[in-house]
């Protein structure tokens, strides 16, 4: 499936639902999809700042495409990072680095979250786009 | 003396126009009182009065509206003289806000009279605003910041207190009430055992002054301070009393303009108080806003607002801990009304965000008391305050909105 596939996918997902109530149900639903993510992952460094939960995302090569995994202490901030996970690992790092990310907008995920809430998820975007952007340049070198 | 007048809850909530209004298609209900309090009609009119009619540039006017809101703003600082009772109307400096306000003292005070190896008590229940500026006075003048400690239900021990007092101790800064637990401090004590060593006490009135009659004389602190955000009044506005010989005797902390008597490059001297502390043009139209909160409070009557408030801590502190795996931080008797908590292992921003989605807003995380919160080994809580215009029926929709939290999580 390719990204705007996928986006589209989770904006008619998303459009399923009345409520915030229901929004966050399947936000908790996805957190428990979430695969476990290696102890030896959750560091310091793989820490996201700047969100009131604590993140952690890690990232690393596996033929040519990028695996996340993400774990956090808050459900609805888990799933939030695993809808990131979902829609973006396994694509190239060229891909994510360029990648258009309107379905956030579009689930109206960014709009409902304060400052600095909403801060938390462009701070999980940039850590994504900064990890994709490193093994860019690595490929090229 | 008994409360004369009953306790007209729809009738104070009607002075209050932000409340009557749906979030998330949901009827507002707003707990995060101790963050900042909502604004009664008579002060957003007075604000727009100002800006209206009444605009000028205070003090320095030759003219009718500079002269006429100069008297407005000098008879505002007696509004706050007498509802915290200070001796002298000079003794009541505006400033931008607690933070500012204790900022102040940290500089003027710590600059004149703490040095190397001297000691600053503050304690372990401190808003970062009361530990900070001291840390900063510590480091810049090698001295040493004490800490007292609290026990597991939230409150100071004042036996190690007592013994932390020394001749090297120079300055106590304390809390009067808990933003996180909403303990109330045995204040009388501590600046009574302050004082037999002759150290001033600096009060951090903040969460005080919106529930409990202060009289700064019978106190006797040296040093009160508040915001008038957090007392109905207009943001960015605070309030430092201090004893007339403090204020006298320590140097200013900003300067520049009205806080001047004369200026030349050779030397400049300083005006008398309270214009010595404050520099710049003040806040005038909050200063004044503040007075108007000030005496839209003392209308409704403080032995009315202490019932009300009371009545709703311990009608929400029972109902709360009804709730099957809720843990209440903060159990001192006394209390404000301020509930912290945690739902099972719910993270608290998960609690919040779901609540939020009810219309109903409440605060999560460590509230700015990083150390507090360490204590009780958590990252942060829930945190539900009370105020005038609440009622049991929000209460109830705190509840609820738990228990929907509970089976969403559970």
């Amino acid at each position: 499936m390719t990204l705007d596939e996928k986006q589209q996918e989770v904006i008619e997902e998303f459009q399923m639902f009345d409520d915030w109530m229901d929004k966050y149900n399947y936000l908790i639903e996805l957190s428990k999809d979430l695969p476990e993510m290696p102890p030896e992952h959750k560091t310091e460094d793989n820490l996201i700042e700047g969100c009131q939960s604590k993140v952690w995302l890690h990232a690393e090569m596996d033929n040519g495409t990028l695996k996340f995994s993400a774990d956090s202490d808050a459900i609805i901030t888990k799933g939030i990072i695993a809808l990131l996970v979902e829609v973006l690992s396994g694509r190239t790092p060229k891909e994510i680095k360029d990648a258009d990310l309107y379905f956030i907008d579009r689930i109206g995920l960014k709009e409902n979250l304060s400052p600095t809430r909403s801060n938390g998820l462009v701070a999980m975007i940039n850590k994504i786009k900064a990890y994709a952007m490193a093994y860019d340049a690595k490929q090229n070198q | 003396m008994t409360q004369e007048k009953k306790y007209d809850i729809e009738k104070i909530r009607k002075d209050f126009p932000i409340l009557h209004q749906k979030v998330h298609d949901k009827p507002l209900v707003y707990l995060d009182n101790a963050a900042t309090t909502q604004k009664p009609r008579q002060v957003i009119d007075k604000v727009n009065e100002i800006y209206s009619i009444k605009n000028s540039n205070i003090h320095r006017g030759v003219h009718f509206l500079s002269n006429q809101l100069t008297e407005e703003y000098e008879t505002s600082r007696e509004v706050v003289q007498h509802f915290i009772n200070a001796k002298h109307k000079h003794e009541i400096v505006f400033t931008n806000g607690t933070t500012h306000s204790i900022n102040t003292i940290a500089f003027s005070y710590g600059e004149k009279y703490v040095n190397e190896g001297d000691e600053v008590i503050i304690s372990e229940m401190e808003h970062h605003a009361n530990i900070v500026p001291w840390q900063m006075l510590c480091e810049r003048k090698n001295a040493k910041l004490k800490v007292i400690p609290i026990n597991d239900k939230g409150e100071l021990i004042l036996d190690t207190y007592k013994q932390m007092l020394s001749e090297k101790t120079k300055i106590v800064a304390v809390t009067h009430v808990s933003n996180t637990l909403g303990t109330i401090n045995d204040i009388n004590t501590i600046i009574k055992l302050a004082h037999e060593k002759n150290v001033p006490v600096l009060v951090d009135g903040a969460q005080s002054i919106q529930h409990e009659k202060v009289d700064v004389q019978s106190l006797d602190c040296d040093f009160y301070v508040f915001s008038g955000h957090k007392v109905y009044g207009p943001n960015g506005t605070g309030v430092l009393y201090g004893k007339e010989k403090w204020l006298e005797d320590i140097p200013p902390f900003q300067t520049g303009g009205e806080m001047i008597q004369n200026v030349s490059f050779e030397k400049t001297t300083f005006n008398e108080l309270p214009f010595k502390f404050e520099a710049g043009t003040p806040n005038y139209v909050g200063a004044i806003g503040t007075a108007e909160a000030l005496k839209y409070m003392e209308n409704i009557g403080f032995n009315a607002i202490l019932e009300h408030e009371r009545d709703l801590l311990s009608y929400a502190t029972k109902k709360l801990t009804s709730i099957d795996g809720l843990k209440i931080y903060g159990e001192s008797k006394h209390k404000i009304s301020v509930i912290s908590f945690l739902l099972d292992n719910i993270h608290h921003y998960d609690t919040g965000m779901v609540l939020d989605k009810l219309g109903i807003a409440v605060r999560t995380g460590h509230h700015c008391t990083e150390p507090l919160v360490k204590h009780f080994n958590i990252d942060g809580t829930v945190r539900a305050t009370f105020a005038i215009y609440n009622k049991k029926e929000e209460v109830d929709a705190l509840y609820e909105g738990l228990m929907k939290v509970k089976q969403m999580f559970g």
